[in-house]
């Protein structure tokens, strides 16, 4: 059988990813606000919440994309992680061209933004999970990661 | 080419000249970071699918690395994009 016609089933572990992404984005929201407010004024405050929510959607919606297509088929999955870059890159020049003029966006700290809270989260859930799999007994929380789940034919 | 290139710049002020190369390099520089992540995505995802087909029991952990992969990968494109748009609108 095709590897294409398989389906991924069980738990999905990049919802519980961005979760816990999100969880933290939200967390440090205040504090990215308040830098860029001391740095660009209460426009880059504006700014850095708006470039925020656009990577906190980005990985909310990835993740959704692909939990919702792999348990379907692996061909699907594909199709969908990769037109679904296309989606995301588009809704999120969509939404950074209509407020490009807006008078309380600063465009430079809306772009900075984006830039450092997806790689600065990124970085951070993945210092957690390269934990988690090293040393799987060391896991807060082990039904949150689970190690492995089952892939079977539809 | 060259008597095109003096008939545009005979046309156009030093400044629209400059707003034009300003949009075309904005231009290339997104679509230009737009084609690395793309294949780059295409290739993880192809090789995570195999890695699935061929150790089912790994499949949590596959899709755990393969998201980390993907958002890693489309750090790229957004670098290119928020370049794009410091070049064209800042």
């Amino acid at each position: 059988m095709s590897p294409l016609a398989m389906a991924s089933v069980g738990q999905a572990p990049e919802v519980t990813v961005s979760r816990d992404i999100i969880r933290r984005g939200l967390i440090i929201a205040p504090l990215i606000m308040i830098i860029a407010g001391v740095i660009w004024g209460l426009t880059g405050a504006w700014s850095a919440g708006l470039g925020l929510a656009l990577v906190l959607m980005n990985f909310g919606l990835a993740a959704a994309l692909i939990s919702w297509a792999a348990p379907i088929s692996l061909a699907l999955m594909m199709g969908v992680t990769l037109f679904g870059f296309l989606l995301r890159l588009g809704l999120i020049s969509l939404a950074v061209f209509l407020v490009r003029d807006v008078s309380w966006v600063s465009l430079p700290a809306l772009g900075i933004t984006i830039i450092v809270t997806h790689l600065g989260l990124l970085f951070w859930e993945m210092r957690f999970i390269a934990a988690s799999l090293a040393f799987p007994g060391l896991r807060p929380n082990a039904q949150e990661y689970p190690s492995s789940s089952a892939a079977e034919t539809p | 080419m060259e008597a095109i290139a003096q008939l545009i710049a005979a046309e156009m002020t030093p400044a629209e000249l400059k707003n034009n190369a300003a949009a075309a390099s904005a231009g290339y520089a997104y679509g230009l970071a737009a084609i690395g992540p793309g294949i780059g995505i295409g290739y993880l995802v192809g090789k995570s699918v195999e890695a699935m087909a061929r150790q089912p029991e790994a499949a949590g952990m596959v899709r755990t690395t393969m998201f980390l992969g993907i958002a890693f990968t489309e750090a790229l494109a957004l670098i290119g994009f928020v370049v794009f748009i410091l070049l064209k609108f800042a």
